[in-house]
């Protein structure tokens, strides 16, 4: 049946079956390449999106269970204060190497500064330690999440 | 904000224009020109072995356009490529457009391998002189062209930020304007390089150029293609390397919505869908029966048995000094171990995916290949076709790590694309990837040394066995039992010892592929001489450091760096109980590296590394923040492999399936990472792959320093080190 999504502030009607994930409504149907397969399971957060700002495993979110909830993904999250931050952050201190998680990895950071201004290592290792990067960019990462933080809430 | 452009690959068409462009002298307006990379590194070859290997395209507008002979996967290998061509041509970054290298092999081979390819961490160390000589004559044609329309004299005209300046007069014309005028100009035979006190942008930190939009989502990966039209499929193939495919009951699967097609193969079957959504779901409704064939109850242990065995026997030599045997007999003590290095996945974050449109007389794919001109040959191959008419998208690479130095994939999609009507893209599940990766292959190696009456090592003898990667991929390389990859790492250490055996025998186990896998032969062989080197100092009750110093009086450039690494560590400082620390030193890709490693045991067995300091000497630094980030990347990759890596064989099939079972170190558990780099004028080392072939070693050690037990085998097995 024919589902009607908000993604990054747009209507759209996509007609495939209820328990067809998220990741595959946005990747292939809608092609919005941005948002990464990795496993299907949860396992890796490569697939990150927000779900009302929450950051969600879009490979086990099922179209179903979206309802009204607004999406956002990668290609988006520029346009709100935290992810515009982690964005900036991501590029001062260079953290993509192969880059394929990364948009996981700021869809996840995006979500914790949105929540919590001033994140701990221990926050941020709760919040980041759901998405993998087989680079092995966490120093990076920790470092330009700490980055966007300090940055001046304006500037985004 | 500056916004690079990553070009997909030029076609065959762009090519012969290309081609053309350059044999009509620039009939289109341009300066084009083709540069040679000698065929093997640092030695004479003769002219008629020079090959034009890559491009500089300069247009009218004014437009740098570098042809990248290497692939981006991580390694930051777009930024410094073109730091090498810029800082000659005289040119910013930001002025520069990137596009990926056709297949050719005449073309684009990488001069330590012979063939196009990235790997083995030699980009930088292929290119460095031929590239910035690139970059060179053409800044002097420039030049040229622009003193001829000025009539002034070449010496008084300079270049500087892409355009060329008249001295005296302040006079100034950009390259664009130039272009077509510089084509005409003789190519000069011998051109001089900057010196190193002159580079402006070798050895500053350059931003990536590829950084942008891999923070938008706007990056494309081979995964990210979508010809018009394109249905999704993904695949399962024999559970049992070698397995047939028997039948195959696809009645549940084609009743699913989306779904399109199932296609058979001899060995796999695929289902094709409007989406991977539909195409998984397909996926598991078929019902297939598999003919298993011959390795139905092959598990890891047979095969590390086998490898046992062949310990047993002689091998081929790799390396041999002095009298080992004499020695040995001589020697005051024998300290005697057996490895045992186990199979791995490199689990890159892309899973294996390629698009393929075939239309019967020709195919054009798209794919993130380390490899192109490989995949291009298997591609033909497979589609029963000429090379010529196999056209190759190259993309970025969403980790390669060695498994896209392989064309499975590709075969794989061509097999399948045969069969459907259309462009198809075919992606594996992370369940496939997993259980039908080409892996690092098993190692045992049997190594004894022999001490003299002060502990100092006498006598060295190693025997290993396992498969060659070469030996299937590049049947040239390897030559009377041997070749440079399998042993590097084994041979030539960085220690004095003077009585040195090393053999090695090649076994290809049964019922499991192998390939290359990030840090490759060092992978292996580090972790066995840094270990053993470890138990003998421990035999010959000496400091670590101290043991390892006193036989490095030959090698200053090794010496130094462990020196640094030592102070930075804080070595000899004390640690509270339960953490140890531990040292690896190695010369590997060219490049000198020490790293020390802290850990914590824990009562349960648990190891957390807290603290790794590596302190490299890889020669000149093109751009120091590419060598801190791979260095941090490399350490983690070698952390994940001695914490978790292991891929085991029972009946035949791979047991891993996930991320679940097949565990990556998450941001919780990964160590603080420090790089110290010894400033060096050196021709450059690589840098890829050096963090994760010391790490390893360097973590066992400081296990052993913590708790007394000394691992000979990996992953770490926790319940052997419970308190």
């Amino acid at each position: 049946m024919a589902y009607n999504i908000t993604i990054n502030g747009t209507l759209r009607s996509v007609d495939v079956d209820g328990d067809t994930p998220l990741l595959w409504v946005l990747r292939d149907v809608l092609g919005m390449t941005g948002t990464k397969f990795g496993c299907g399971m949860a396992l890796c957060g490569a697939c990150t999106v927000h779900l009302d700002g929450s950051a969600v495993r879009s490979c086990i979110t099922t179209i179903d269970s979206v309802g009204d909830s607004k999406i956002t993904t990668i290609e988006a999250v520029g346009s709100t204060a935290a992810g515009a931050k982690i964005q900036k952050a991501w590029l001062q201190h260079e953290v993509a190497q192969c880059g394929y998680c990364q948009s996981g990895q700021i869809m996840s950071a995006s979500a914790l500064l949105a929540g919590n201004a001033h994140p701990t290592d221990a926050d941020i290792d709760d919040a980041m330690s759901g998405n993998i990067c087989r680079c092995g960019t966490y120093v990076r990462i920790r470092e330009a999440i700490k980055l966007a933080a300090q940055s001046p809430a304006r500037e985004g | 904000m500056i916004h690079h452009r990553i070009a997909p690959t030029a076609s065959y068409a762009d090519l012969s224009r290309r081609n053309f462009l350059v044999n009509s002298a620039m009939a289109g307006g341009g300066l084009i020109l083709s540069f040679s990379l000698p065929f093997g590194e640092g030695k004479a070859v003769s002219a008629e072995s020079f090959a034009p290997n890559a491009f500089i395209r300069i247009g009218t507008d004014g437009q740098v356009v570098l042809t990248m002979p290497y692939v981006e996967m991580g390694q930051g290998t777009y930024t410094s490529i073109p730091m090498l061509i810029a800082e000659e041509l005289e040119v910013a970054l930001k002025q520069v457009r990137l596009e990926h290298a056709p297949p050719n092999e005449k073309l684009y081979a990488n001069p330590l391998l012979g063939v196009q390819a990235t790997g083995n961490s030699n980009a930088i160390r292929g290119a460095w002189k031929p590239l910035r000589e690139a970059g060179a004559t053409a800044r002097i044609m420039l030049i040229s062209a622009a003193a001829k329309r000025w009539g002034v004299e070449i010496a008084s005209c300079r270049a500087d930020d892409g355009e060329v300046i008249h001295t005296p007069s302040g006079r100034h014309l950009r390259y664009g304007e130039l272009a077509a005028e510089a084509a005409q100009m003789p190519v000069p035979k011998d051109v001089v390089l900057k010196r190193p006190e002159e580079f402006k942008l070798i050895g500053t930190p350059a931003k990536r150029l590829d950084a942008a939009g891999k923070v938008n989502g706007t990056a494309v990966y081979g995964i990210d293609v979508r010809p018009p039209g394109v249905k999704i499929a993904t695949l399962v193939q024999s559970p049992v390397f070698g397995g047939r495919l028997k039948s195959v009951d696809d009645s549940a699967a084609r009743a699913i919505r989306g779904v399109r097609q199932i296609v058979r193969l001899d060995d796999a079957v695929a289902v094709v869908a409007d989406h991977m959504g539909a195409a998984k779901k397909g996926l598991e409704a078929l019902k297939i029966e598999w003919d298993e064939g011959l390795h139905a109850v092959l598990s890891t242990q047979d095969i590390a048995r086998e490898l046992e065995q062949a310990t047993l026997k002689a091998g081929a030599v790799a390396q041999k000094i002095g009298d080992a045997e004499k020695a040995m007999a001589d020697a005051a003590t024998r300290v005697e171990a057996s490895y045992h290095l186990p199979f791995l996945a490199h689990a890159t974050m892309e899973p294996m995916n390629c698009t393929v449109h075939f239309r019967g007389s020709e195919c054009e794919i798209w794919v993130g290949t380390q490899a192109i001109a490989r995949v291009q040959a298997m591609a033909a191959k497979a589609a029963g076709l000429p090379v010529e008419k196999v056209v190759i998208h190259n993309h970025l690479i969403g980790g390669g790590f060695g498994r896209r130095l392989e064309a499975d994939g590709a075969v794989r999609a061509v097999e399948i694309a045969k069969q459907v009507d259309g462009p198809v893209k075919v992606v594996w599940t992370r369940e496939e990837d997993i259980q039908h990766d080409m892996y690092r292959p098993y190692w045992v190696d049997h190594i004894a040394a022999g001490l003299d009456k002060d502990g100092k090592p006498v006598a060295w003898v190693n025997r290993f066995a396992g498969s060659s990667v070469i030996a299937r991929w590049l049947p040239p390389a390897f030559k009377d039992g041997l070749d440079p990859d399998t042993t590097e790492g084994a041979i030539d250490l960085v220690y004095e010892l003077p009585n040195f055996h090393v053999e090695y025998v090649r076994v290809e186990p049964p019922g499991i592929p192998t390939a290359f896998w990030r840090s490759v032969g060092p992978s292996h062989n580090v972790f066995v001489t840094e270990s053993f080197i470890d138990e003998l100092a421990a035999a010959a009750k000496q400091d670590a450091l101290a043991y390892r110093r006193a036989l490095l009086d030959h090698n200053p450039r090794a010496k130094a760096v462990l020196d640094l690494a030592a102070e930075k560590a804080e070595w000899g400082a004390p640690l509270p109980k339960g953490r140890g620390r531990g040292i690896a030193l190695q010369h590997a890709f060219g490049s000198y590296l020490a790293q020390i490693a802290e850990v914590e045991v824990a009562k349960d067995g648990s190891v957390r590394v807290h603290r790794v300091v590596c302190a490299m000497d890889c020669g000149t630094v093109v751009n120091p923040d590419t060598v801190q980030a791979q260095i941090q990347s490399g350490v983690m990759f070698g952390v994940t492999a001695a914490l978790y890596g292991e891929i085991t064989l029972k009946n035949g099939r791979v047991e891993q399936t996930n991320f679940d079972t097949y565990q990556i170190l998450r941001m919780n558990e990964a160590p603080a990472v420090e790089v110290h780099v010894v400033k060096s004028a050196e021709p450059p080392g690589g840098m890829g792959e050096a963090g994760t072939s010391g790490i390893v070693p360097a973590i066992g050690n400081a296990v052993f320093a913590a708790t007394g037990r000394r691992l000979r085998r990996m992953p770490i097995d926790t319940g052997a080190l419970k308190a």
